[in-house]
């Protein structure tokens, strides 16, 4: 730790050395830089499932080491230390952890006779998302163990975890240790030999990525259809059967004890401010060596690709995207790619967001707008149907998404589906409906030239297009077709169609 | 963060969530009662009028008590709230989104917004994704004119439409769901109102969703008809036409359609009803909403019976000639009547009456009369024993009436049913029975034949003897209905019918006087016949029943008023008999003159329901042919026999009828008996039911079919299509039929 801290301060020595010649009394602040975490620092040691994942091999790389002594510290000095960690929730949404376990303490809950849950979400199923089936594979035990520290700070009676059902051999590894810390006495009564009687259950999901929301992940566990609820009430009111629930990602459950037994300052000195901490990346695409790392937050982008994946398939000037945080947030163009740091706010700057740190890497051979039609579709197949906008507003979005890929539309449909993702954004129960809007938000806003260039490509090959997709030269001439289908229609910038047709026909 | 508080809204789609995952304990249950817990009131702001609702209450209530409008789908007042539809977005201050009114408590304080862009816009787009799958086949829609898609979509959708997308537009296909409700799947739009109302008041847990996303579709889970009563409710609660009445199907518009408010007489809660017609027929019949009765439901016979008007009825006097019956004036059938009055040497109490299930209070007051002033006590009711006394006794009201009031089923935790089958005898009761014990923690007892209830039950046994266990203290439930606040006892009308009845009120009479303090207060009257024939209560209201003497004589007229539940061998051979009535059943044919009466919908006439309320009903159409108003036959009768009757106006008869008994014109209210009045009427019961001994004969379903109960619900095509599909679960031969008629032509 300390070592770490002397190689950054290092940085800032020559602008001191400058400062002395001068009589200039403001100071610039020393630029510090992010990334390069060093293997000492590093929380998932066995992510890659180099070394025995069983709690003998776990104990050996520290976990479960004390662990009696934090249950002992009591609730609000481990919620305390996870606040002052500055972690954020790493399953996305970005939400502080310290706050969120917090609302499961509300004065007088001591009187609540019901019983309360730690629901860990476990059905990783965001497409470009890796992370948090290394750990169930490689550290399961950091995984138990976390559920038994926040477990303890919320004051849980039992932890359910909820995997997703592809995920076998995580599934056994993970029952392994949980069977394993029971026989060990690690949880299940007088826990650790703490006098904290805590469970851990490990339930099978079916293979939705709906389950994935933590309002449907609990009504999936009720075993009920797995749809979101209404929030208000929120879990930790009425949550799992009826219980306060916390709901949490396996990254941050599984980061817990270590927090807690290095301390708070040693995770908060790691990425920016309301940043902190490390964070496991899922680096897959065009890159040379896809990997799950883990790394400081705040890590420029670009550095996280040059010096983890082996740089970009054929150089970095050939990359075209790249979608930053898992298939659910706006893709950013080379440019932004090369300043952006891998953090929540960087990237919320950058009108796009950290997600789940899984970055998805496309070079300029990958189709742009095919990607982010498959992201649609996806979406589409996704959606629970609960409520109008997400249902009909995915179909629709991919049904134009699909035309888009061979430019089979008009311009200003192209206005007219980023209405409708305006449409489905934050009118929805869950936050599918703004996941399946944000890709193609971010499409049309930095390679709408691309879909443009294949719109006036197709009518240049076969003529004038009606709304929605139908040739101009399929109506039949006698029938009386409304004006309003856009067929008499000029389009700008027909002319260049040619020319750029022939560089974007796949 | 005021959003995490518990909120009742919550706590009501707690009770939803943990009621279906059946994981709750019954003192779980009981936490989450939100219906009766009268809370403090809030004060919020919508569009800058202030509004003051109950704390709990739904954001759109409060936009709704603002005098704002707001657009919606999904949420109806009686159900759970779903929250899906997204129609009813509203702004709030400080909240960056769009908040569905409907799933958001008011919070005390905030500020809402109905009437902003963002409102507007918001609105827009989900109308705009509704109508993006909906199928543009208004003009052969049923719901047409009255949809809430139509309508809203004329009030805050967008002109034209943008979806020209050559994939088409969704198609899904039809579920049968039986002889009474059409689906049109393709017009659903999701909102899931009926799987609501399926699941928490019909009881139809089979009605849901399957699939994901807009490959969601409604139906039941495997594929079988609906099997519930109140079915046909769906059909008003769907928003749009994808549940229609197949019945009614391309009958009429609701344009078309003379909307008269009345009362059914299909049993005796005396729902509250609109009759629909058009010219001189009945086209539909739908709820009126009337929370003391029906709340908003009526069962499918109520429903869908109207089209038993049409066949079978008596549309002119007849008289029987030979082996036959012969058209006849009203003129000579009325002097044939006198003639055979004479000629059959019928005196005093060999003068009998018989009063039939749809028999309405004006005409029994004044066959009582006539046959009263003809020297007569021999008044009869038609059914079992209808020929004796009531075993309860008709001196104190308490003792045939309904005393808890049907929404004070809500308010019990415990309830004791003796003999009856509430989900048949009163559909509509019976919901609330099942919205009690899925949202408070109400226990229910059973003594009697096992049913199906929609909400499980102790079974006691089947009989008197299990009764007498009971009120001796034995058994299972005897501790939980000890252990009850305001426990609650349903008496089946079969039960006086029984040849055990006379034992159970004796023993329940007693046990009620043992157990005043808790079954009889001055505010809870916890002992409750249910009645199941329109007409009953007001028989008895009036003392529409023989006296000991005129019981034991053999009658030589026989006056059959609406009477066809009669055993025909009960009639002597050389009687002369009268039949009054509506349809040509069972009654008819035992007659030697026929005089044709006005079915319920053709008159107004007045009903008093199970718990004594009275009601009027309205003439929506004229009687079919000759046929006249039932009062008015007895009057012009009363003219010809040489007695002639008091009253020429119905306002008079009225007044008769105050003379008898002034709650027999106070409408739409309930009168309490008071608790020593009722005490005392229990005591007469004891006396009158005497020591008796028990026969140990098991108690049966009073109702076997419970389509068809009467000469309307027997003459109706549907209901014996229903009595197909439902009650004995054939084909009911519909299906494949209307399949092929939609393909070709959709």
């Amino acid at each position: 730790m300390l070592k770490a801290g002397s190689s950054r301060a290092v940085i800032a020595g020559p602008i001191r050395a400058g400062l002395r010649r001068s009589f200039a009394t403001v100071q610039d602040p020393p630029v510090r830089r992010y990334g390069g975490l060093k293997d000492q620092d590093r929380i998932f040691t066995n992510a890659h499932s180099r070394h025995d994942f069983s709690l003998k091999g776990a104990k050996s790389r520290g976990d479960w080491h004390r662990t009696k002594d934090i249950i002992l510290k009591g609730d609000s000095w481990i919620i305390n230390t996870i606040k002052a960690s500055g972690l954020r929730g790493r399953g996305g949404a970005g939400f502080p952890s310290g706050l969120k376990w917090s609302f499961m303490n509300k004065p007088g809950w001591e009187k609540d006779p019901r019983p309360r849950y730690l629901v860990v979400n476990a059905d990783e199923g965001e497409p470009g998302t890796c992370k948090d089936r290394e750990i169930l594979r490689g550290d399961p035990h950091k995984l138990v163990e976390g559920c038994l520290v926040a477990g303890r700070s919320m004051n849980a009676t039992a932890a359910y975890i909820y995997i997703r059902g592809e995920f076998y051999q995580e599934a056994s590894h993970l029952q392994q240790a949980i069977d394993e810390a029971y026989k060990d006495g690690l949880i299940g009564k007088d826990a650790c030999g703490s006098g904290y009687t805590f469970d851990v259950y490990l339930h099978r999901g079916a293979g939705a990525y709906i389950c994935g929301e933590e309002t449907a992940l609990i009504e999936s566990l009720e075993g009920k259809q797995g749809k979101p609820r209404l929030k208000p009430p929120f879990p930790a009111d009425v949550g799992l059967f009826g219980c306060p629930t916390t709901v949490a990602n396996v990254e941050t459950v599984a980061v817990a004890p270590t927090i807690c037994r290095r301390g708070a300052p040693w995770f908060a000195g790691f990425g920016r401010e309301r940043n902190q901490g490390t964070k496991l990346f899922c680096i897959s695409g065009h890159v040379n060596n896809p990997c799950v790392v883990e790394e400081e937050m705040s890590i420029p982008l670009k550095e996280l690709i040059e010096k983890h994946c082996g740089g970009v398939r054929g150089g970095w000037d050939n990359l075209l995207g790249i979608i930053p945080g898992g298939s659910s947030v706006p893709v950013i163009p080379i440019k932004v790619c090369e300043e952006v740091l891998m953090d929540y706010d960087s990237l919320k700057d950058a009108q796009s967001g950290l997600g789940t740190g899984a970055v998805i890497v496309m070079d300029k051979s990958t189709d742009i707008v095919a990607a982010i039609a498959r992201f649609a579709h996806f979406y589409k197949h996704e959606s629970c149907g609960q409520c109008t906008p997400c249902r009909e507003g995915t179909t629709w979005m991919m049904n134009m998404m699909d035309r888009f890929v061979e430019g089979r539309g008009h311009r200003r449909e192209i206005d007219m589906l980023l209405e409708l993702t305006k449409q489905v954004e934050g009118r929805t129960i869950c936050a599918l409906g703004d996941a399946a809007a944000w890709p193609i938000q971010g499409l049309m806003r930095h390679f709408r030239p691309e879909v443009e260039a294949r719109i006036d490509a197709f009518r240049a090959r076969e003529g004038p297009v009606l709304f929605g997709g139908r040739l101009g030269r399929d109506v039949e001439v006698g029938l009386a077709v409304p004006d309003n289908l856009g067929g008499s229609l000029g389009e700008v910038g027909v002319g260049a169609g040619e020319e750029v047709g022939k560089v974007v026909e796949p | 963060m005021l959003s995490i508080k518990c909120l009742p809204v919550s706590a009501q789609r707690l009770a939803k969530v943990a009621s279906s995952s059946g994981l709750a304990s019954s003192a779980g249950r009981r936490n989450f009662s939100s219906t009766h817990i009268r809370q403090a009131d809030i004060t919020l702001t919508v569009d800058g009028k202030e509004v003051t609702v109950p704390q709990g209450s739904a954001l759109i209530q409060a936009c709704e008590a603002a005098g704002a409008t707001i657009p919606r789908f999904c949420y109806h007042d009686r159900l759970a709230i779903a929250g899906n539809c997204r129609m009813c977005l509203v702004e709030v201050e400080k909240s960056p989104k769009p908040v569905a009114s409907c799933a958001m408590p008011a919070m005390p304080g905030s500020k809402v917004f109905t009437n902003t862009p963002l409102v507007h816009e918001a609105r827009e787009g989900v109308m705009e994704f509704l109508l993006a799958n909906h199928p543009l086949d208004c003009p052969i829609c049923d719901q047409g004119g009255e949809c809430d898609l139509q309508d809203q979509s004329m009030r805050y959708g967008s002109d034209r439409t943008r979806f020209h997308e050559i994939t088409g537009k969704r198609a899904v296909e039809d579920k049968d769901l039986g002889p009474l409700v059409k689906t049109v799947m393709t017009r659903c739009i999701q909102c899931t109102r009926c799987v609501r109302f399926a699941n928490e008041v019909a009881g139809v847990e089979e009605l849901g969703t399957t699939g994901r996303g807009n490959d969601l579709q409604i139906g039941m889970y495997v594929e079988k008809t609906m099997d519930s009563e109140l079915s046909g409710n769906v059909i008003d609660l769907c928003p749009v036409g994808a549940l229609t009445s197949k019945p009614y199907a391309f009958h009429a518009r609701p344009w078309e359609l003379k909307n008269t408010e009345s009362v059914d007489v299909m049993d005796a809660v005396g729902s509250n009803i609109r009759v629909d017609s058009r010219g001189i027929q009945v086209m539909r019949i739908q709820p009126r909403t009337n929370d003391d009765v029906n709340e908003e439901w009526i069962n499918d016979k109520t429903r869908f019976a109207y089209d038993g008007l049409k066949f079978q009825r008596l549309t002119t006097p007849l008289m029987k000639q030979g082996d036959r019956f012969v058209p006849a004036s009203w003129e000579d059938s009325l002097k044939a009547i006198a003639d055979g009055l004479s000629s059959s040497g019928a005196k005093g109490n060999e003068i009998k009456a018989v009063a039939g299930h749809l028999a309405d209070t004006e005409s029994l007051v004044a066959l009582k009369d006539l046959v009263n002033r003809l020297g007569s006590d021999n008044l009869a009711l038609d059914q079992v024993n209808g020929d004796k006394l009531p075993v309860h006794g008709v001196d104190v009201r308490s003792n045939y009436l309904f005393n808890s009031k049907i929404p004070g089923v809500e308010e019990a935790d415990a309830i004791l049913l003796i003999g009856t089958n509430p989900r048949h005898e009163a559909a509509v009761l019976n919901s609330r029975i099942r919205k009690s014990w899925l949202h408070t923690g109400l226990e229910v007892g059973l003594v009697g034949e096992r049913a199906d209830t929609t909400y499980g039950y102790d079974y006691i046994g089947p009989d008197m003897k299990s009764l007498a266990n009971f009120v001796a203290g034995k058994g299972a439930f005897v501790d939980k209905f000890k252990a009850a606040k305001k426990p609650m006892i349903i008496v089946g009308s079969g039960v006086n019918e029984h040849p055990d009845g006379a034992a159970v009120f004796n023993s329940l009479s007693k046990y009620v006087e043992a157990n005043k303090a808790k079954l009889l207060t001055p505010d809870w009257n916890g002992l409750n016949i249910l009645q199941r024939v329109a007409s009953r209560p007001a028989a008895y209201d009036i003392g529409f029943v023989p006296s000991k003497k005129a019981s034991a004589t053999k009658p030589k007229f026989i006056y059959l008023l609406n009477a066809d539940e009669l055993d025909p061998k009960s009639i002597p051979k050389d009687a002369f008999v009268v039949y009054q009535g509506h349809h040509g059943d069972l009654g008819a044919q035992l007659a030697d003159v026929c005089l044709p009466a006005a079915a319920y919908t053709e008159k107004g006439t007045t009903w008093v329901n199970t718990e004594g309320r009275t009601q009027l009903g309205r003439a929506a159409v004229p009687p079919p042919g000759a046929s006249r108003e039932d009062w008015k036959i007895i009057r012009a009768l009363s003219e010809i026999v040489g007695t002639p009757l008091p009253y020429d106006d119905v306002l008079s008869l009225r007044d008769r009828m105050w003379e008898i008994s002034p709650s027999l014109v106070r409408y739409d209210v309930t009168e309490r008996t008071s608790a020593e009045i009722a005490s005392l009427g229990l005591k007469t019961a004891a006396v009158l039911s005497g020591s008796t001994k028990i026969s140990g004969a098991p108690f049966v379903k009073a109702i076997a079919n419970f389509y068809q109960t009467d000469p309307i619900s027997r003459a109706s095509v549907t209901m014996a299509q229903c009595t197909r599909a439902f009650t004995r679960g054939e084909n009911y031969g519909l299906s494949e039929s209307q399949k092929a008629s939609e393909a070709a032509f959709a």
